[in-house]
């Protein structure tokens, strides 16, 4: 697995490139709990950006609610700015299907109108089962059909890949 | 009735089924519900106060007995989740025409809906219906008859949360008609249960139940002694219809002896907090300078009321919908 710090590096890299590219101002980021809000205070430090990081919690918004009900540790989403007509930049520390962010975008429009959303995500490890792309990614990985990935963090950000249990 | 309480309650995975009264849950489980009604204040607070969580789901109000408070916060709750809610008060309706309560939700079963919140004068009628006549649909209970009102408990276990920030090392006192209050039992419970030092009940003998301490609290007749070194004052409504029996002499000698006034406040801790359920008869338990005071929280508590709402609607349903397919359901996030 690559180093955190240099995929960071890379990614602040692309995210300037694509900020002047699309003449973009002032982005407010906004990480998914839990590994996207470290990615995302990250990014931020490394951009420069003064604006706090908001926090969302996508429990409200998952697509499998029917199926397996409510999770159990849901904690307040935070945006401790107004998003109506700014540039949002998203942060998910490992995109694959995509729901995940449908969720987060569904849950962003509640919040007001947003100018643009860039997506980052620090992992990609394909799979998408929604027409969802990010703009800026860390890295691609391919697992096997039993391994899953985690971000451990705060202090030190470090990327693990796990075997999961049988079921 | 009460043995089967945590049975009907719970799925087998030990989440919320139903909601019928705070006796047989445990403490984990309830600080679930503050948890999760934590976050749905945080949606309360936004531009569009709206999830999808129950999207496309049909929850009935059902109330055999009136009330336009708790009835209201449910609707509210119920519509913030993005359900689709059908008010029925039912004493209008069928059963005056004769129809049977097994009969009337049998129609509303037809209607395919997915969840009663249901208010009722008889004591475990909504365990009854829990039991007999729907099982696929999530039971709320909002009040049976002068068993429990679990809903309106939890909202000031929120309260109460919210301002002292933990339970351990409370006292809290219940002032007034212990004797009639739903209310006063979940949140004896509930109380208890969350891990508080103290419930302290203060009353006259005629308003309390018979053997209050096998409640869990500590009786006490005199205000001055039973709010010293209390953290949380929390005063019941008192009906007027009780006024007509042999309970009380009348309105104002209960008001000297059990009204909250500024004086009698002085001998709780500093900083109290002052609660009451609503709707508040102002000189009658409590004196309008302590309930528009600096230490009341009663209109929080309304606000709360939304958000508890939506908190145990979503888990009881979440627990119906995983039962109802259950073994399909891997629990696995996708990301």
């Amino acid at each position: 697995m690559q180093d955190i710090e240099q995929l960071l590096d890379r990614m602040t890299d692309d995210l300037r490139a694509h900020i002047n590219a699309r003449g973009l101002s002032s982005l407010c980021p906004v990480g998914i709990r839990t590994g996207g809000v470290w990615v995302a205070q990250a990014l931020r430090e490394r951009l420069g950006i003064q604006t706090e990081c908001g926090e969302l919690d996508i429990t409200f918004y998952r697509d499998d609610f029917s199926r397996i009900g409510l999770h159990p540790r849901v904690s307040p989403s935070r945006l401790p700015f107004e998003t109506e007509g700014q540039h949002l930049l998203l942060v998910d520390d490992v995109i694959m299907s995509g729901r995940t962010i449908r969720a987060a975008m569904n849950e962003l429009f509640d919040y007001g109108r947003p100018e643009s959303i860039t997506l980052a995500a620090l992992v990609d490890l394909g799979r998408r089962e929604l027409p969802i792309q990010p703009d800026v990614t860390g890295t691609h990985e391919t697992l096997g059909p039993r391994q899953r990935i985690k971000l451990r963090g705060p202090e030190t950000l470090e990327l693990a890949v796990e075997e999961v249990p049988d079921a | 009735m009460p043995e089967t309480s945590r049975d009907l309650q719970l799925t087998a995975d030990g989440e919320l089924r139903h909601f019928l009264a705070i006796e047989g849950l445990g403490q984990a489980l309830l600080t679930r519900i503050l948890d999760t009604a934590d976050s749905f204040i945080e949606v309360g607070e936004r531009t569009i106060k709206k999830v999808p969580l129950l999207r496309g789901r049909t929850v009935v109000n059902l109330f055999f007995e009136p009330s336009t408070r708790t009835r209201s916060t449910f609707e509210l709750a119920a519509k913030r989740l993005s359900a689709d809610v059908l008010n029925l008060d039912i004493g209008t309706s069928a059963t005056s025409k004769g129809e049977s309560l097994s009969d009337t939700l049998l129609n509303l079963r037809a209607m395919a809906s997915d969840m009663f919140v249901m208010r009722h004068s008889q004591s475990g009628a909504p365990h009854f219906v829990a039991q007999s006549v729907t099982p696929d649909v999530a039971i709320i209970n909002a009040g049976d008859g002068r068993h429990e009102h679990p809903t309106q408990a939890m909202l000031d276990m929120l309260t109460i949360r919210q301002h002292m920030k933990t339970f351990s090392g409370l006292r809290v006192a219940i002032v007034g008609d212990v004797q009639h209050s739903r209310v006063a039992r979940s949140q004896i419970r509930a109380l208890n249960t969350l891990g508080v030092d103290e419930v302290r009940l203060i009353a006259p003998d005629t308003l309390l139940p018979h053997e209050p301490e096998a409640l869990g609290a500590r009786v006490f007749h005199r205000m001055e002694e039973g709010l010293r070194n209390v953290d949380v004052i929390i005063m019941l409504r008192l009906q007027h219809e009780r006024m007509e029996g042999a309970l009380l002499p009348s309105e104002s000698e209960f008001y000297r002896m059990y009204g909250l006034t500024r004086e009698k406040l002085a001998y709780a801790n500093p900083g109290a907090l002052v609660m009451h359920p609503g709707p508040i008869n102002r000189g009658v338990e409590i004196e309008s300078a302590v309930a528009d005071g600096p230490q009341s929280v009663i209109l929080g508590q309304v606000t709360n009321g939304i958000a508890v709402r939506m908190a145990v609607m979503s888990m009881s349903m979440g627990g119906q919908l995983n039962e109802r397919q259950s073994g399909t359901g891997e629990g696995v996030a996708s990301t």
